[in-house]
């Protein structure tokens, strides 16, 4: 598989869902079961996604720059500062660290 | 909608709240409930332009962040272009980042599933897009198709909330359409960017990834049930980073959602 093939099976799936919503009459997923399961999927899978960004390297768990730019993060997405601000305050305690380090 | 504050305010920190409410859309009235007449389509521009215009801006870290992951600046643009949902392709970037052209599958995977919702979203908007059945005018083929490619958590929480129905379409146009040419602009500006920066992890690149996740999670976190999945995926990820190829251990923490999702784990009695 190449970058190329990832990105259209990937984008032709997602484009596939968002038709099916509009396309396929109603039903399963507005169960309260299935929608309930969907909404936590999502949850789910940025937490992941979040841990494995912010810990691994390759396969070893690794703390270094990433940990504390991301409790600035969390601070300041509490304060309600803006995700742009945020993303860039993140990368800048990151780098910041590393280059005194 | 179940609450009028919830309505997003121009101005303020509106991104944020809709994408909140984005995910509580799903529990939202369906169109049944909501009106056809009444008032206020201009609202409805101003919330759409102003979470339009607010969301549209991080496509500048998501086009620094793909060609991070390795992806040239033509793939990048084609992500924001088809695509077009702002978690999923953070989470296949994300993921190819760590593992590569060999995470593939899990990163094809991950994505998908992080677009599961809006097939929801879809289900929600169409009624409300196609209007009275007393018009008796078919939608054409050409605009559900243009409704479902930009049918996103953004464009379906500022439908929803709205007062009603013909606000609610004008909201969900305004929305989208603003996002899809302000989120493509932004992408290649980022790209280009990324492309500037050489060494992305001096840039802080790599932690930069982790916050814009945990930006697109933080509205979502107002449950306790929600609280109980993040920390358990988050934990179960961490464990299984060792163990499983690069991209699997996100694949497996979704199990953590369906487990809890369907025995209706962690659930607070005075909670809806």
């Amino acid at each position: 598989m190449t970058t190329w093939h990832i990105i259209l099976i990937a984008s032709a799936a997602t484009l596939a869902l968002k038709l099916a919503g509009h396309l396929v009459p109603a039903g399963f997923l507005e169960r309260e079961r299935p929608a309930r399961i969907a909404d936590l999927l999502t949850v789910a899978l940025l937490s992941a996604l979040i841990a494995v960004q912010t810990l691994a390297a390759g396969s070893s768990i690794v703390i270094d720059a990433r940990v504390p730019a991301v409790i600035v993060a969390a601070a300041l997405y509490a304060l309600r500062v803006p995700f742009v601000v945020v993303v860039i305050a993140a990368a800048a305690v990151a780098a910041g660290i590393r280059a005194f380090s | 909608m179940n609450d009028s504050s919830d309505a997003p305010e121009p101005g303020t920190d509106s991104t944020t709240r809709v994408r909140g409410d984005a995910a509580s859309a799903e529990s939202a009235p369906t169109a049944a409930s909501r009106g056809e007449g009444g008032a206020a389509p201009d609202t409805a521009v101003r919330d759409g332009l102003a979470v339009g215009l607010a969301t549209a801006v991080y496509g500048i870290s998501f086009g620094a962040l793909a060609v991070a992951a390795g992806l040239d600046i033509w793939q990048t643009c084609f992500l924001s272009l088809v695509m077009f949902t702002g978690g999923s392709q953070f989470a296949l970037v994300g993921v190819l980042a760590s593992g590569g052209v060999a995470a593939g599958g899990s990163a094809i995977a991950t994505a998908a599933m992080l677009g599961i919702r809006n097939v929801i979203y879809g289900m929600r908007m169409k009624p409300i897009l196609e209007g009275p059945p007393t018009a008796g005018e078919r939608v054409p083929v050409w605009r559900r198709v243009a409704a479902a490619w930009v049918t996103i958590d953004e464009s379906t929480a500022v439908a929803l909330a709205q007062s009603n129905d013909r606000a609610a379409r004008v909201g969900f146009w305004v929305t989208g359409v603003v996002i899809f040419v302000g989120w493509n602009l932004t992408t290649l500006a980022g790209a280009l960017i990324g492309d500037a920066m050489g060494d992305t992890k001096a840039w802080g690149l790599d932690a930069a990834a982790a916050a814009a996740f945990l930006g697109l999670l933080w509205p979502r976190l107002k449950r306790v049930q929600a609280g109980a999945v993040a920390v358990g995926a988050a934990v179960d990820a961490t464990f299984m980073t060792p163990v499983l190829m690069p991209g699997l251990p996100v694949l497996v923490a979704a199990l953590v959602a369906v487990v809890v999702g369907w025995f209706d784990l962690f659930r607070r009695r005075s909670e809806p």
